[in-house]
């Protein structure tokens, strides 16, 4: 291992040379901080400066550099060294922004200074700069897992954008839910009338590309590996499996319409009259083959009057149907009405809705069916009783309050039934046991028992065959901050499998997905990690020796990226990592850090501070703060000259969820007077940029309060704050209230130890 | 037969066709999708004063409602202050529609016989097309007197002080109950309006036929 | 020759001795100090108003308005249509709207309009006599003859409903349009702009027909003039501006209030700050006098 050379350069810009004392920093740094090699510059971001630091790294043997100037969120051009290891100590926002210019306060801003000095020197020399990952997987080929529009549309973009594709469809043709359309919604002016629905062209386009392999009546058997070294094997109708290596996954695996059967009280299963919209459909197909007219079922006669009974088992709040809206399906019933106006104006058409949703350009097709003569009828349905060869329809009129209304002699009802997303075994109800068949049905001869939901990817990956979904069946999304990224790096959703949208919305969502699926295997071959933590170059190295296999790490990652092998040990796949470094935080004996990023880094920052003893009146706070929401908010405070208490130290981290327990531990032996946590929002409708990271940090500091009892301290001392990138007025003033309440529960008697 | 029965009868089970056919701007019904903003600014609706504001109107004419709608004197709550026309987002021509059916019951005779702007409507427009040119004291006169004599004295005490006061500013004629202003030319006004009401009737005639 | 010259369609209730002559005078006053010359359109008829729908029907009323039109261009033809009364204006511009997007309803009213010898071959334009003010004279040209500015006095500038809509004046919002509060202020007056019940309706035929329900909208009206501190209101309105005026007895008998708040013509003001007198102005027309204006008028006018 070559020798490190440690060098500070302390800037004295922007205020800082008159504000702060940097002669006195200088001497810090080479004394405290034992660093060899320290400078002090004018403008250090400017040509000269660099130059200068460049100059050290090339002639002065110089690999490590300490730059106590401005957030190390500033200036990343400037300071761009990738072969060495920097640290920033952020005297600029950190301290003279948030710090009033005043005689009094001189001394204390000077002390917050010279320890951020001392930190940032503790910091860089238990750095390495990251080698990156020599052994990365260069697959370039997109694996699309369906054949329906979504997939296709995927499918073409990937393979016009250069790449190749294989397309897996389970059943025997490609085209999925826009096959068995008769038109479709319309997506071009005028918007007035049902459109053709293109699939065949899309179908034709993907069968002709030499680009994309398709594979029909095929699932798949097996996903073994990471982003740039997939190997799927590929399970075909005669029996036969293909292996194929794939760089980045697309899953378009559509949705099924939901069970009309569970709506008996709307006629479903009582008469062969009342349909679901794929069922008109069908009807609609049929009599264009033949005379245009559409019949009803029962007896092949023309329909005469038809009603369409929107939201049917969805935006249900008793929970027994489906709670949410599917969004397409009032546009569909309007392009459905107008088969009918089409084809014979004198058929009666009407829409009973309680909120008619047409997005995307769907007001001007509303209109158009108005004025074709279809009726809008606000109401909500309650019953659809079918005699004989007619229906009656019973609802609530909205707009009369007659809860009578009636609509007789109905030749044909349609029910706007919703999407359910197909997205295979729902890994976090795995745990539990299936229960066998519905209650009071045997099961069939030969049947097994458990009824166990199919797996559509068959990940191999110690956390499940399949992606993870969020609510409502759906597949996760990070929908606050990147829709498109599921928790398994690599692996992209697309289409009514995500959330509930219709076609011209799936063909959108399918090429920024492709996009996204491109990026990927991109930089998996580069060993570079995916968002949040673009382009970082670190990732977690284990010392196995000191592992006791207690899984902590392997069951925690947000992502699933660590596996198991024969002998129990984790294995971390370095394309599926998002270097969160939750794992880090998790494992017990600390055997996981970063190059760049570890135990160390951080302890030794903690390490570093000067404690002065318990009558100096000068507390000391520690605050860890996450990189993604809460250290943006406190720069800006800083941008923004909100002042808070000087006697805090923050520390930047990757993730609450990377947060060590020895790093808490530390501190309050060290004689810090109190630590907090913050970090993004957890829970259902979280913030946390690594999903998980916040809450499992959260759920591992609640059981910090024995700890506290033993070393005799008030819990209060250690708090955790929820933060998002918008506080910056509220960060302040949080942490001034939190200094506040510490100087009243008095000082550490840990103090001077 | 009466035109009532008539009517009735070729437009059962579409009333929203008889009006879209029959009555002026009917047309447009259809194309309301029932947002409530012009019962919301109707100014007269902030009294209730409407059975049911044009919202409903409109709703029950999709819903089939013939006699509910056309025996309703809702219609005739209308002043003509067209919010509801600058505010609809569909455009639709609210005030002349809520005009149109008030017209249309008005002439099957099945408006509601009490309502009072009913009355004055068909008084002011007989009142104006006499001579061309309203009288207004026999405007007033006939309004009062529309009860009776009795209750027509009433009405005139009721208004005493109104009167006189308009009197005195010289904007009430006394004189008018024996002439008042009028046209040169009111037998071709006459004439002229003869035609129209044939033409008109001719028209509404063919689309029922048609 | 006079600078402007127009068709003057005067309707019903502005001719001598009806319902709103005092307008009638004080717009004669008006033009003649503004070079203005209004030919009165000679054996105009009737519009119909807003309220003669129960018996008109659709084409007898466009036939009532497009005689008018016909009468215009035969005795004074390249002459705009104005009109002072608000429902006149209305009802004529609709008329005309309807026949120049309606081949069969021009055919249709040609051929009643031949049986009173009349034809339609060029509609004129119509204007209210406040757009014509407003558009062709503009505010400056009438500030300039202001000699006697009305100082000190509040007035509330009650639009209404139908010279705002759905036409409008001058492209103004139908929310809150500015232009009387502008004529207040060109006056020498206090405008009040944010007198919240500017463009609620005054009840209309309704006041007639059926007086509790326009009073309930008209005690409204005059109850936010004064709270927000009117000491008259001014409106362009002939139906307005009686509705507003006459029932303010048999309101204070019904509701216990105590209004006594005169109601002007925007021409009214007009004069009196153009130094016309009481007469000119024509205050005596005034049911409620407007002690305050009759004071200004009385007032020599300063050179």
């Amino acid at each position: 291992m070559a020798d490190i050379k440690v060098a500070a350069y302390i800037c004295k810009g922007c205020g800082l040379g008159e504000r702060l004392d940097t002669d006195a920093l200088v001497k810090v740094a080479q004394k405290d901080g034992k660093v060899p090699l320290v400078k002090s510059h004018d403008f250090l971001c400017n040509a000269d400066g660099v130059a200068m630091i460049r100059n050290d790294v090339a002639n002065e043997g110089v690999t490590h550099i300490m730059i106590g100037a401005c957030s190390r969120r500033a200036k990343t051009e400037a300071f761009f060294f990738p072969e060495n290891a920097v640290a920033r100590a952020n005297l600029r926002e950190g301290v003279i922004w948030i710090r009033p210019d005043t005689e009094e306060a001189r001394e204390t801003t000077q002390d917050m200074a010279e320890d951020y000095i001392r930190m940032g020197c503790a910091e860089v020399k238990a750095m390495t700069a990251p080698g990156g990952n020599p052994n990365t997987g260069s697959n370039k080929t997109l694996l699309v897992v369906g054949g329906g529009v979504t997939g296709m549309t995927a499918a073409v973009e990937a393979s016009k954008a250069g790449y190749p594709v294989v397309l897996v469809e389970k059943s025997s043709a490609l085209g999925g839910w826009g096959a068995r359309l008769f038109k479709r919604i319309p997506i071009h002016e005028p918007f007035k009338s049902p459109a053709d629905t293109g699939v065949a062209d899309l179908v034709s386009q993907v069968m002709g590309d030499s680009n994309i392999k398709v594979y029909l009546n095929a699932t798949i058997a097996k996903t073994e590996g990471a982003p740039g070294r997939f190997v799927v094997d590929v399970a075909t109708e005669s029996g036969a499996t293909h292996t194929e290596d794939i760089g980045a996954i697309l899953q378009a695996t559509g949705f099924t319409l939901y069970d009309m059967n569970k709506l008996p009280e709307l006629g479903a299963g009582k008469s062969p009259n009342v349909v679901d919209q794929a069922g008109l459909e069908a009807l609609a197909s049929e009599a264009a083959a033949k005379d245009g007219v559409i019949r009803r079922p029962s007896d092949g006669q023309p329909v005469t009057s038809v009603v369409f009974v929107q939201c049917a088992g969805q935006r249900d709040t008793t929970g027994t149907h489906l709670s949410y809206c599917s969004g397409y399906c009032c546009n569909t019933s309007v392009k459905q009405a107008m088969y009918f106006k089409d084809a014979n104006p004198s058929v009666e058409t009407v829409v009973v809705y309680t909120d008619l949703r047409t997005p995307g350009n769907g007001e001007d097709f509303y209109r158009s069916a108005q004025e074709k003569g279809v009726i809008f009828t606000k109401g909500k349905v309650s019953q659809v009783l079918p005699s004989g060869n007619t229906s009656t329809v019973k609802f609530h009129d909205l707009i009369l309050d007659d809860t009578d209304a009636t609509i007789a002699d109905v030749d044909l009802v349609v029910l706007a039934t919703g999407q359910v997303p197909n997205s295979g075994v729902n890994i976090e109800a795995l745990a539990k046991p299936q229960v066998a068949g519905e209650e009071g049905e045997a099961p069939a001869e030969g049947e097994a028992v458990e009824v166990k939901p199919i797996s559509i990817l068959n990940l191999t990956y110690r956390q499940g065959p399949d992606v993870p979904q969020l609510t409502q069946g759906f597949t996760d999304s990070h929908f606050i901050c990147f829709p498109y990224e599921t928790r398994r790096t690599g692996i992209y959703t697309a289409g009514p499998v995500r959330r509930p949208m219709d076609m011209a919305q799936a063909r959108e969502d399918a090429t920024g997905a492709a996009l996204k699926a491109i990026q990927a295997l991109e930089n998996a071959e580069l060993g570079r990690a995916a968002h949040p933590r673009s382009g970082d170059l670190s990732f977690p190295k284990v010392r196995l020796e000191g592992c006791t296999q207690c899984k902590r790490c392997t069951v925690e990652c947000p992502f699933g990226a660590i596996d198991e092998d024969e002998k129990r040990f984790p294995v971390f796949n370095e394309s599926r990592c998002r270097r969160c470094g939750t794992c880090m935080g998790a494992c017990p004996v600390r055997v996981i850090s970063f190059e760049n990023y570890s135990v160390n880094t951080v302890g030794a920052q903690i390490k570093a501070v000067d404690i002065p003893d318990e009558f100096s009146e000068k507390p000391r706070i520690l605050i860890l703060a996450c990189e993604n929401d809460a250290y943006p908010a406190l720069d800006m405070a800083g941008m923004n000259h909100n002042e808070y208490s000087a006697f805090v130290r923050i520390i930047p981290i990757r993730c609450l969820g990377s947060v060590n327990t020895i790093w808490v531990t530390d501190a309050l032996n060290a004689g810090y007077d109190g630590v907090m946590m913050m970090g993004c929002k957890s829970g259902e409708q979280y913030q946390c940029h690594f999903v998980k990271g916040s809450e499992l940090g959260r759920v591992r500091m609640s059981k910090i309060d024995d700890t506290l009892k033993t070393l005799n301290l008030e819990s209060e001392r250690v708090r955790d704050l929820e933060v998002a990138i918008t506080d910056i007025k509220r960060v302040p003033e949080m942490i001034n209230k939190y200094a506040e309440e510490l100087v009243a529960i008095g000082p550490s008697p840990f103090k001077g130890f | 037969m009466s035109a009532n029965t008539a009517m009735a009868t070729k437009y059962r089970n579409s009333f929203l066709k008889e009006v879209e056919e029959q009555v002026e701007m009917g047309d447009w019904v259809k194309m309301c999708m029932q947002c409530g903003v012009c019962a919301g600014s109707c100014p007269v609706n902030f009294q209730s004063a409407w059975e049911h504001p044009p919202q409903e109107i409109f709703m029950m004419i999709r819903a089939g409602k013939r006699e509910e709608v056309l025996t309703s004197p809702s219609m005739w709550n209308c002043t003509s202050c067209y919010n509801c026309i600058v505010r609809c987002p569909r455009k639709l021509p609210i005030t002349h529609i809520m005009h149109g059916l008030a017209e249309y019951a008005h002439r099957l005779g099945i408006a509601p016989k009490m309502q009072p702007t009913r009355f004055f409507s068909g008084l002011f427009w007989k009142n104006a097309t006499k001579t061309g040119r309203v009288n207004e004291l026999k405007l007033s006169m006939g309004l009062y007197f529309k009860d009776g004599f009795g209750a027509g004295v009433k009405e005139g005490m009721k208004m005493k002080d109104v009167a006189l006061g308009l009197i005195k500013a010289k904007r009430l004629n006394p004189m008018e109950l024996l002439g008042g202003h009028k046209c040169k030319d009111q037998k071709g006004i006459q004439a002229m309006l003869k035609k129209a009401y044939e033409i008109e009737r001719s028209r509404k005639a063919a689309k029922m036929a048609g | 020759m006079a600078k402007r010259e127009y068709a003057f369609y005067p309707g019903c209730s502005s001719q001598k001795g009806a319902s709103a002559s005092n307008y009638l005078t004080s717009v004669e006053s008006m033009c003649k100090t503004l070079d203005v010359k209004l030919t009165e359109i000679p054996d105009w008829n009737c519009c119909g108003a807003s309220i003669g729908y129960a018996e008109a029907g659709e084409l007898p009323r466009h036939v009532m308005n497009a005689r008018n039109f016909a009468l215009s261009e035969q005795h004074l033809p390249g002459q705009e249509m104005v009109a002072t009364c608000a429902a006149c204006w209305l009802g004529a511009r609709e008329t005309r709207e309807r026949l120049t997007h309606s081949d069969t309803l021009m055919a249709d009213t040609r051929e009643a309009l031949k049986e009173a010898g009349l034809q339609i071959n060029e509609m004129p334009e119509i204007r209210h006599m406040v757009e014509v003010l407003i558009e062709d004279l503009g505010f400056d040209e009438m500030a300039k003859h202001v000699v006697r500015p009305l100082e000190g006095v509040k007035i509330a500038g009650y639009v209404g409903c139908q010279t705002n809509r759905p036409f409008g004046v001058a492209g103004e919002s139908f929310e809150n349009p500015m232009y009387l509060d502008k004529l207040v202020d060109m006056v020498g007056a206090e405008a009040i702009p944010e007198y919240d019940m500017k463009v609620t309706c005054c009840g209309g035929a309704l006041a007639f027909s059926e007086p509790e329900k326009a009073q309930a909208q008209i005690k409204d009206i005059i109850e936010s003039a004064y709270d927000h501190g009117a000491e008259m209101i001014v409106t362009p309105c002939p139906l307005c501006q009686a509705n507003v005026e006459i029932y303010q007895g048999q309101i204070n008998q019904r509701y216990g209030t105590k209004f006594n708040i005169p109601v002007l013509y925007y021409s009214q003001l007009m004069v009196v700050a153009y130094g016309g007198s009481a007469k000119d102005a024509a205050l005596n027309g005034q049911v409620i006098k407007a002690r305050k204006l009759e004071e200004i008028a009385a007032k020599p006018v300063k050179r």
